[in-house]
């Protein structure tokens, strides 16, 4: 009896601890226009820029930013809802759409990379050398060579599709066509695995290069430009939007300090920088 | 095989450095579902002896939804938690999507059929007429009510150890509700589903590792006091 006693009395007090370790982290959040939501793309996270970025942000403004990385889609769905405070995005078409229809403000141009064809260094659909992406995606259809989609309405899912229609092909249901619904990084492993082709942002690929063993086989077309927006979740649609820090953390990204360590983040660990800033810049300057 | 020994290797080394962050991963783990255990506890046992103890109509559709519950999808759960506190979902105002507490919640909501459905087969497993006697001697319901626990402590613990077992490797409501934001709401399976995700096998395999040994330190106790009074 006594033991069973000191053994409930132990996990209480073991609760009690617990809960008073909780209690300085929460009151750390506590001032609530101090935390901000930000959805954003699996890319700018999986490729390690957030967890560059984030902190020089966070130490600077005081401000405490939960990432919530998710595909574009589903980023701007949550900018729909009022559940987060601002996106970083790719997914310009479906990003202007945001915007008109009301749900964003002050969409600022933040930097680009972007897209390539990667696939098995065996080429099966023989695509190097392709004078377009269209010739390429035409090339891998007419091959019946595996390819691998995001299928989840992320900005890359949707260039592909875009790249898809643009070619004139409709790869949906078609057996050498598969659907992973997963992130980018996931998906690129995925399409290692089964040596398929796969439509990736740079990015991605280069810090996730070392362990895949897929190359490089189309790249460059103007088409597969990827560019990336700071978008604010219109504040007059949801009231418990952080709109205060929404517009820090837009004006930070676009400001000389972040758009300097975005020029140079990559280089020393890849090789080559993994995105380009763009803050600033018109648009049409990219070729949009 | 050079992955699983890299992934040894690597769970050695994080461990020894004592790297900063996979300590706080591993602690918040621990905490987030210790805590959620905890409530399932209460809850659980509670509630399994009045179903135990108690007759009542209907008490067999009762049982078998509790034990429909113990199979509940963490997704499932994970999916209704967040729609609750959406911001401008029913429980918006308390402002906790995205936050340790969130996922304690959705945790406990997992565990607490768990916990009960073991309760109630436990309780219900001690001779019915132990009952009356217990108070033909004397004891007051509260007393009772003690010594049936003690009496079915095995099992109870068993009880414990799988609410715990089921909320510390479950990943679909933790990286919904909470977000796996770093340093704040990144627990073990969903850095590991995260670090996967960017091809990081070694530091996922190191991950997975450091859960393992951890839930296997949390039974060794749990087994201890279980164990500690030899049954009669």
């Amino acid at each position: 009896m006594k033991q069973f006693k000191t053994a409930a009395l132990l996990l209480v007090a073991c609760a009690v601890a617990m809960f008073a370790t909780f209690a300085p982290s929460t009151s750390q959040a506590a001032p609530v226009n101090k935390t901000i939501i930000l959805a954003t793309t699996t890319s700018t996270q999986d490729s390690g820029l957030l967890d560059v970025l984030l902190p020089v942000f966070e130490k600077q403004t005081g401000y405490f930013v939960k990432t919530i990385s998710v595909g574009s889609g589903q980023a701007m769905k949550m900018g729909e809802k009022g559940e987060a405070d601002v996106l970083l995005v790719h997914s310009p078409d479906a990003e202007k759409k945001f915007v008109e229809e009301g749900y964003g403000v002050n969409r600022m141009l933040v930097m680009h990379n972007d897209f390539v064809i990667v696939g098995p260094p065996s080429d099966p659909a023989k695509i190097k050398g392709a004078k377009s992406v269209k010739e390429a995606f035409g090339k891998i259809a007419s091959a019946d060579a595996l390819f691998l989609s995001r299928a989840d309405n992320s900005g890359t899912h949707s260039k592909e599709k875009k790249i898809w229609k643009a070619a004139g092909i409709n790869p949906a249901g078609q057996k050498w066509y598969q659907e992973t619904g997963l992130g980018m990084g996931a998906t690129l492993n995925v399409a290692a695995e089964k040596n398929g082709y796969t439509l990736t942002d740079r990015g991605t690929y280069l810090a996730l290069k070392k362990n895949l063993g897929l190359n490089i086989i189309v790249e460059g077309d103007a088409l597969l430009l990827n560019v990336y927006h700071v978008i604010e979740v219109n504040p007059a649609k949801w009231t418990k939007v952080n709109n205060a820090g929404a517009k820090a953390f837009a004006k930070f990204m676009v400001s000389k300090k972040a758009q300097g360590i975005i020029k140079t983040y990559g280089t020393e660990k890849f090789g080559s920088p993994l995105f380009f800033p763009d803050a600033g810049k018109k648009p049409e300057s990219l070729g949009l | 095989m050079n992955l699983i020994l890299e992934g040894l290797i690597k769970a050695f080394q994080l461990i020894v450095a004592l790297d900063p962050e996979v300590l706080g991963i591993t602690w918040l783990s621990l905490k987030v579902s210790g805590l959620a255990t905890l409530i399932s506890v209460v809850i659980g046992i509670s509630c399994g002896m009045i179903v135990a103890l108690t007759r009542f109509p209907g008490k067999k559709l009762l049982v078998s939804i509790v034990n429909t519950g113990m199979g509940l999808p963490p997704v499932v759960v994970g999916l209704f938690v967040t729609v609750f506190i959406w911001r401008n979902g029913p429980l918006g105002f308390l402002d906790i999507l995205y936050t340790p507490t969130a996922i304690i919640i959705a945790q406990a909501v997992i565990a607490t059929p768990i916990v009960m459905g073991i309760s109630i087969a436990a309780l219900q497993n001690l001779p019915a007429k132990m009952r009356l006697q217990i108070l033909s001697l004397g004891a007051t319901r509260l007393q009772m009510v003690w010594i049936l626990l003690r009496e079915a402590r095995l099992p109870l613990m068993a009880a414990v150890m799988a609410g715990f077992g089921g909320v510390i490797s479950e990943v679909g409501a933790s990286i919904m509700v909470g977000g796996n934001i770093k340093g704040y709401s990144r627990v073990l399976t969903t850095a590991t589903v995260m670090e996967t995700g960017k091809g990081n096998f070694d530091v996922a395999f190191a991950l997975s590792i450091i859960l393992l040994f951890l839930v296997f330190l949390v039974n060794y106790l749990f087994t201890i006091i279980q164990q500690r009074e030899r049954p009669r």
